[in-house]
């Protein structure tokens, strides 16, 4: 299990910094949400996994008999999910205003000469 | 010493922002709440930083959870000190808010998210939990996202989409490294950490750690080959969200590796060397960028980046001495930042313009207000006695005594272009004629008293703080001393934290 975790903890990482160093906006995007859901499944990892314990040690336990599963790594994953949902749905507007702005999806096109406003 | 009144600053803008969430649309009402709000913001730090100050750190336990378990707030000097300056940056900025920002800006939210934005800078400054840390960075840049935005110019977009996109960036690194971090120690808490680190078996494990999180808050704070995202965004918003971003934004990066690193992550060789690269670099790169920029604001962003090297390289030399340096130009730059583009917005309103070619004439038409201005910009320079100039008498002593000769020629080659620079802006806006056959637009000459006063009184208020730093350095760098001690020897800090414990 850890093994194929680690697997897909990388090709989410690789996928989403190649996704960001592509000119387009929406795979700017994608690749953001990439690196956002590597860095939760990290987390979750690091967390160790166990299966089949509760969250919960035995009121009566004098030391740690047994591992119990963590539940902090999840409240942490659940607050940074939230987070990057509503960043997402940020940039999700921000992206689709500029597109209507501009009508252009390459980021290279994000330098219009400097302009005196404000 | 336990101490509930540790989230009053933190509670204060948050109610200040919800009020004005009910005032929905009522324009006139939000800028008196916002006002009233941020200065009794004012009030609270001082009440805070006055109750460290003679208590010594001040706890709190959200929920009552002992110390590790828990989320715990702290407030020590260094984030006591950075909550009162925020605040009066703060102050400053919401005063001159409800006259430089424009009633369509108003009206879709700009001062509710304004006071969450300062809400999460002094939340991120008393955390003492290192994933609450985070949170509180992301209350941070989800609100600057829509400052930034807010007014949906093209422009403005374009330096938000670079904005939003290495900020997310910088966050996920940091999410990364906190992920890295409970995994190998099992502890959130940053005392406790502090402690658990060292009982790691696998220290290369940590040194990669700790990249992570120089590399997020090195996005954040705008070090070297991280910091493009900066002037390419902060000449788009309004001038009172620019000074809100330019002033502050950056130095909530500072200060988390000012708190990372001496606490956690306590820097070795390599990773001060590293720091010492950087500092020179960051120096280097924004005063030459500074050079060439003929826009205030663009100016402006180079000199925030030129700065921050400053701070990085008293990082890197992680002495006392350098330590004191830095922190007293923390505080310095976190004011004089804020005033700077305060009076680029100001020079706005009575030029409509901020590019130095067409701009002209503002001495002979405001004198006054010429000679206020002139004082900051004489303290940004760092003439003696004004607060610029101190910092840097001690960062140089110390890197001369460490024998980091780039970094005093960095420091002092970016004093001397940033003194370049402001004489070249004096010459341009203020002394020389206003250029032929340029339409000028008067905003600020047909206002009403009142007006004129909430443009000019911010600033003048952020200056008053500047001088009575510079001239009363002496209570200045007694405090700068006591916050190093403080970060050199952070026994006294783990001991607040992790001591109640067993009572």
């Amino acid at each position: 299990m850890e093994f194929f975790l680690v697997i897909l903890i990388g090709l989410f990482y690789g996928a989403g910094v190649y996704l960001i160093l592509r000119r387009s906006m929406v795979k700017l995007l994608l690749g953001i949400m990439f690196l956002g859901t590597g860095a939760n499944i990290l987390i979750f990892l690091l967390g160790g996994i166990v299966k089949g314990k509760p969250p919960v040690i035995d009121e009566t336990a004098k030391m740690f008999q047994d591992i119990y599963a963590d539940p902090i790594p999840q409240s942490l994953i659940l607050t940074a999910i939230v987070i990057s949902f509503a960043l997402t749905a940020f940039a999700i507007v921000l992206l689709k205003r500029f597109y209507a702005l501009a009508n252009t999806d390459d980021l290279d096109d994000l330098n219009t000469p400097e302009e005196e406003d404000i | 010493m336990i101490d509930n009144n540790i989230l009053g600053p933190v509670f204060i803008h948050l109610f200040t922002g919800i009020l004005q969430l009910i005032a929905w649309r009522k324009t006139v009402t939000q800028r008196f709440i916002s006002g009233i709000g941020s200065f009794l913001g004012v009030l609270i730090a001082i009440r805070l930083f006055t109750k460290v100050n003679s208590d010594g750190i001040l706890t709190l336990n959200a929920a009552n959870w002992d110390a590790p378990f828990g989320i715990v707030f702290v407030a020590d000097l260094l984030s006591s000190t950075l909550v009162l300056i925020t605040s009066i940056a703060a102050f400053a900025v919401s005063l001159f808010s409800s006259t430089g920002i424009s009633r369509q800006r108003m009206l879709y939210g700009y001062f509710p998210i304004f006071h969450f934005l300062v809400m999460g800078l002094n939340g991120a400054f008393l955390t003492g939990d290192i994933f609450n840390l985070y949170v509180w960075f992301e209350v941070i840049i989800i609100s600057s996202f829509v400052l930034m935005t807010l007014g949906g110019r093209k422009t403005q977009l374009e330096g938000a989409v670079k904005y939003m996109a290495l900020n997310i960036l910088a966050s996920t690194f940091f999410l990364t490294g906190v992920g890295i971090l409970y995994g190998i120690t099992g502890s959130l808490n940053m005392a406790d950490l502090s402690e658990k680190i060292k009982m790691v078996n696998n220290q290369f494990l940590v040194g990669i750690t700790s990249a992570f999180f120089l590399l997020g808050f090195g996005i954040k704070s705008a070090v070297f080959p991280l910091y493009y995202w900066l002037p390419s965004s902060y000449h788009t918003p309004p001038s009172a969200v620019a000074a809100t971003f330019g002033g502050l934004l950056t130095k909530v990066g500072i200060y988390a590796m000012l708190r990372v690193f001496s606490l956690i992550f306590i820097p070795d060789d390599f990773t001060k060397q590293l720091l010492m690269v950087l500092a020179v670099l960051t120096i280097f790169t924004g005063s030459m960028g500074a050079l060439i920029k003929l826009n205030i604001r663009r100016l402006f962003s180079y000199l925030i980046v030129c700065h921050i090297g400053f701070m990085i390289g008293g990082i890197g030399m992680f002495t006392k001495v350098a330590l004191i340096g830095t922190l007293f130009y923390l505080f310095h730059d976190i004011l004089v930042k804020t005033n700077m583009f305060l009076i680029a917005g100001l020079i706005r309103q009575m030029r409509g313009t901020m590019d130095l070619k067409s701009l002209g004439g503002l001495y002979a038409q405001y004198p006054k207000i010429s000679l206020l201005i002139v004082l900051v910009l004489f303290s940004l320079v760092g003439i003696p006695p004004l607060s610029g100039f101190w910092p840097k008498v001690f960062l140089i002593k110390d890197a001369y005594a460490h024998g980091e000769y780039a970094y005093i020629f960095a420091l002092i080659l970016g004093s001397f272009v940033t003194l370049f620079v402001i004489a070249r802006m004096w010459s341009e806006a203020f002394w020389k004629n206003v250029p032929e056959g340029n339409e000028l637009e008067d905003k600020f000459e047909p206002m009403p008293l009142a007006r004129k006063i909430l443009l000019v009184l911010p600033i003048g208020i952020l200056a008053l703080v500047t001088i009575y730093i510079g001239l009363n350095a002496n209570f200045v760098i007694t405090l700068a001393d006591n916050i190093a001690d403080q970060l050199i020897d952070t026994k006294p800090y783990i001991e607040a934290v992790l001591k109640q414990k067993q009572n």
